[in-house]
């Protein structure tokens, strides 16, 4: 866990990518298996102990540390994990008491503590613990990346707190954050999956395409992947896995016209990028990052069955559409369940409209031209049930002026602007210059009042960056439409979080209402009807796009000016 | 919280002694300023008369233009001090940086003390904090939060000089505070072993002039404005903070960004400050010296000036210690912690 921790610090300090890829590379190399394995995916966020979340640990460190002093804390350093980290009482500290007033009083011992004899029990299940060496013995060795791997694996939802306690015993600071972080997740050290495979690739100088599409094939600790990097062991053989393989990306056009003899265009849906990938009798559904989200869309799972693989966007059904593709909204309902109710089926179908063949029947199309494969994705469409999948049609337009009438024209919910694909382009991972752009609509604006603002987190915890704005309803009052953190450069946010502190009028916890006296120009993909607001709406990536000094807050818009806008 | 005393007001803009007609650390010019220490936060210029330590008049002399000789203004070395209305004033170490005094008001059989800023660990550069028992104990609580735990200095000094050894091409830039920062760091280098000359950003130099005069030995220190950029490979280069990620620094070999304050002890502050080395060294009380130092004066009352107060507030209450938080304004806790 030193190294690890070690790592993780010099990672959040260092900003150059090359001298990130440099670090992991040289950790790898120099870290034995599993350890490494669990690093590499703790540090791209493919780790998930369903028994430790963030409120486990608030509700641990509640047994040792006062919960208001928790919360200032909190609030200050702007993440539970680093929060606890510095927080956890170590033995001989000094006279800070930090401990609840209850416990001090003589009150039963806590759940927590209650446990602690089972703790080492649940942690002689987890294998790599059972050496039978004594309780102070064991708390005294140094933990490895895998022994805490190991034990939070293992851990059941009420033994999980006594676990991390014991694990946090074990540890200093800098270990104790690390652990946490490997635990929740959230690592925020900016190392990208994809940074991460080029340090592997660049650790064992291995191809990084081979590194990507091994990668999601092969379960952390990755021990095979690190056999074949070391020259140990042959390429693990993929045939028989539902492996992924890295989505092709685009860019945002910036030229100024593109010649549609080269280019194929198509609309650009809002619903989320999917592979969906049969083979060795499995059928998965990946997101673009590679996360299997198959359990969320069963539907879709079973009536999969070819051999084949397809690149689509995955999109909800809505009544009001007519049964066509639905906003991101509704398709919203769908995901991150892990249970999916017969109604949720019922009420927000969902299908994906295929853009893309990458194999069939055992046969790699990625190498092939845009073109060929379009044939034979024609040709394969209506091997699947129309019912869950269709096909993404190709733009007729008779130039790009055309294109750029019909972009500006499209009032589908659904659409988010128009793709572009050179059509002799194989299908490449990652984002190359030239072959795919993508060409969103222009956002919609309105002109908002700031309401409210909040602290954002991590970076920004120092900063007000949150901000809820509102428009006027008929009766002359001021209602929240939206929420924004983002749009406005470093320079603004400083001004902005000035702006807050100068004008607070109350303080409800960590939100400050401000005085109704400035206008937000804030830019939004889309607007819908929403209950969820008072306001009646919401809007799709909201962004600050401008701050209007200038303008008077009475100049702001109407809810009835935005609610012409919905779709 | 309690009634506020009848012969000592704390006002946004500082501590007013009605019966003396003094003000202690005022934010705004008046007739009489008490003064704990040098810092722009406590210090200002404008007043009628400044009553402080030789050493604070002399660091508002350099700073801020206060004529230190004028006979409206009064030095009192650590123990002394004066009487006024009926108040007796007396300056006792805080340990913050070189002059920082507490101020012990005595009036009608009841003790109050000012604490300024302060610190309880080893600074060569200062005297060390002293006790000084009061009915009314009034302090600063900037890391009054039980996240803030500085770690022992000389650790961090190992991890400066670790940082300079690691890589013989570049300069390790530190962003220290021009009054006490950086002397501190210098001094404790020094102490560490390290005798290699010191460059410094024009900023500090005259402060470091003032701590040298007043018999703190700084060792060989250059300024990187009349030193070639080859010359300050593998060396340590001190700069006031804002200097950090300014132009300025492209005049050094590939600067490796270390920042010397108690705020490092938060990543995500580290970050936000483009920090890449963070050196948790603070001149403020951490929460352990905070507490510690409460119960060691054990006061009837805590009042709490500026920081997190809310922390070391809820610490009273958790320990049944009576206390309350002054609001005062105009104190900038980012850049000297």
């Amino acid at each position: 866990m030193r190294r690890f921790a070690a790592l993780i610090d010099r990672l959040v300090y260092t900003r150059s990518r090359n001298s990130k890829l440099a670090l992991i590379a040289d950790y790898l190399r120099h870290t034995p298996d599993p350890d490494r394995g669990w690093a590499i995916a703790a540090l791209t966020e493919s780790l998930d102990f369903p028994a430790v979340k963030a409120g486990t640990v608030r509700a641990l460190l509640a047994t040792r540390v006062d919960e208001e002093l928790f919360r200032l804390s909190r609030h200050f350093v702007g993440d539970t994990a680093e929060t606890a980290a510095l927080l956890w009482p170590e033995p001989n500290r000094g006279t800070g008491t930090i401990r609840a007033p209850e416990r001090r009083r003589g009150a039963p011992p806590s759940k927590v503590e209650a446990a602690t004899p089972a703790v080492l029990a649940s942690l002689e299940r987890a294998p790599r613990l059972r050496s039978g060496t004594r309780d102070s013995e064991w708390r005294q060795s140094p933990l490895s990346v895998s022994q805490a791997v190991d034990a939070l694996s293992a851990a059941s939802r009420s033994d999980a707190p006594a676990i991390l306690a014991s694990l946090l015993d074990r540890l200093d600071a800098d270990g104790r954050y690390a652990l946490l972080k490997l635990a929740l997740g959230g690592m925020s050290v900016g190392v990208s999956a994809r940074l991460a495979k080029q340090a592997f690739a660049q650790a064992f100088g291995v191809p990084v395409d081979d590194v990507e599409e091994l990668w999601h094939a092969i379960p952390p600790p990755f021990a095979p992947l690190f056999a074949w990097g070391e020259g140990r062991a042959e390429r693990p053989d993929l045939a028989d896995v539902a492996f992924f393989r890295p989505f092709m990306l685009a860019h945002p056009l910036e030229e100024e016209s593109i010649d549609l003899a080269d280019y194929a265009a198509e609309w650009k849906w809002d619903g989320i990028r999917v592979q969906i990938v049969h083979g060795g009798g499995e059928t998965r559904i990946y997101s673009r990052g590679g996360e299997e989200i198959g359990g969320a869309f069963p539907e879709l799972v079973a009536a999969f069955d070819q051999d084949a693989v397809i690149d689509g966007e995955l999109l909800v059904r809505g009544e009001a559409q007519g049964g066509e593709a639905a906003s991101f909204n509704a398709l919203q309902q769908r995901l991150g369940r892990k249970l999916v109710s017969k109604k949720m089926l019922a009420d927000y179908p969902a299908f994906v409209r295929v853009y893309d063949l990458l194999a069939v029947d055992g046969d790699d199309l990625r190498a092939l031209p845009w073109t060929e494969r379009r044939r034979q994705l024609e040709a394969f469409v209506p091997r699947l049930a129309d019912s869950h999948f269709d096909l993404s049609q190709i733009i007729d337009a008779r130039d790009f002026e055309d294109l750029a009438e019909r972009r500006a024209g499209a009032r589908d919910a659904a659409i988010e602007g128009v793709m572009l694909k050179r059509r002799d382009a194989p299908y490449v991972a990652g984002r190359r210059a030239g072959l795919w752009y993508k060409w969103k609509r222009d956002p919609l604006t309105a002109d908002c009042v700031m309401m409210y603002a909040q602290r954002g987190n991590g970076r920004r915890a120092s900063f007000y960056s949150d901000y809820t704005f509102g428009c006027w309803s008929d009766a002359g009052e001021l209602l929240p439409v939206g929420k924004a953190y983002s749009g406005f450069t470093d320079e603004e946010l400083k001004w902005l979080d000035k702006y807050v502190r100068d004008h607070t009028l109350n303080r409800f916890g960590p939100v400050r209402e401000v005085e109704k006296s400035l206008v937000l120009e804030v830019a939004f993909d889309s607007i819908h009807a929403s209950k969820r607001h008072k306001s009646g709406l919401a809007m799709r990536f909201p962004r600050i796009s401008r701050i209007r000094r200038d303008k008077p807050t009475e100049e702001a818009d109407h809810i009835a000016t935005l609610r012409g806008m919905v779709t | 919280m309690g009634k506020p005393r009848t012969w000592i007001e704390p006002h946004p803009s500082g501590i007013y002694v009605r019966p003396a007609d003094v003000w202690i650390d005022p934010s705004r010019p008046v007739a009489r300023a008490a003064v704990t220490h040098g810092h722009a936060d406590h210090a200002r210029s404008g007043h009628g008369a400044v009553y402080a330590t030789p050493e604070t008049l002399a660091i508002m002399a350099l700073r801020y233009g206060v004529d230190a000789e004028a006979s409206h203004n009064a030095a009192f070395p650590y123990g002394e001090g004066f009487e006024r209305g009926g108040v007796r004033f007396s300056f006792h170490p805080a340990g913050h940086v070189l002059g920082s005094a507490q101020i012990l008001m005595e009036y009608a059989g009841e003790r109050i003390v000012v604490t300024g800023d302060y610190k309880r660990r080893r600074d060569p550069t200062c005297a060390p904090f002293e006790v000084v028992p009061c009915d009314i104990f009034i302090t600063e609580a900037t890391f009054g939060l039980p996240v803030f735990r500085h770690p022992p200095t000389g650790d961090e000094i190992a991890k400066l000089i670790g940082a300079v050894r690691a890589e013989p091409d570049r300069s390790v830039l530190v962003g220290a505070y021009a009054l006490g920062k950086a002397q501190r760091v210098i001094a404790e280098l020094r102490g560490a072993g390290w005798e290699a000359p010191i460059y410094l950003h024009g900023a500090l130099e005259k402060m470091c002039n003032l701590y040298a005069l007043h018999g703190v030995d700084l060792g060989e220190l250059r300024l990187v404005s009349e030193a070639d950029k080859a010359e300050m490979a593998g060396q340590i280069v001190l700069a006031p903070p804002s200097a950090l990620n300014d132009r300025w620094s492209r005049r050094l070999p590939d600067p490796v960004t270390a920042m010397a304050s108690g705020w490092m002890r938060v990543r995500q502050r580290a970050r936000q400050r483009m920090v890449e080395l963070p050196l948790v060294i603070s001149d403020h009380a951490d929460w352990d010296e905070l507490t510690a130092t409460i119960i060691d004066v054990n006061p009837r009352e805590t009042w709490i000036t500026h920081g997190s107060e809310d922390g070391l507030l809820r610490w009273c209450e958790l320990t049944q210690r009576k206390a309350r938080a002054l609001h005062l304004v105009g104190r900038d806790l980012e850049e000297e912690a």
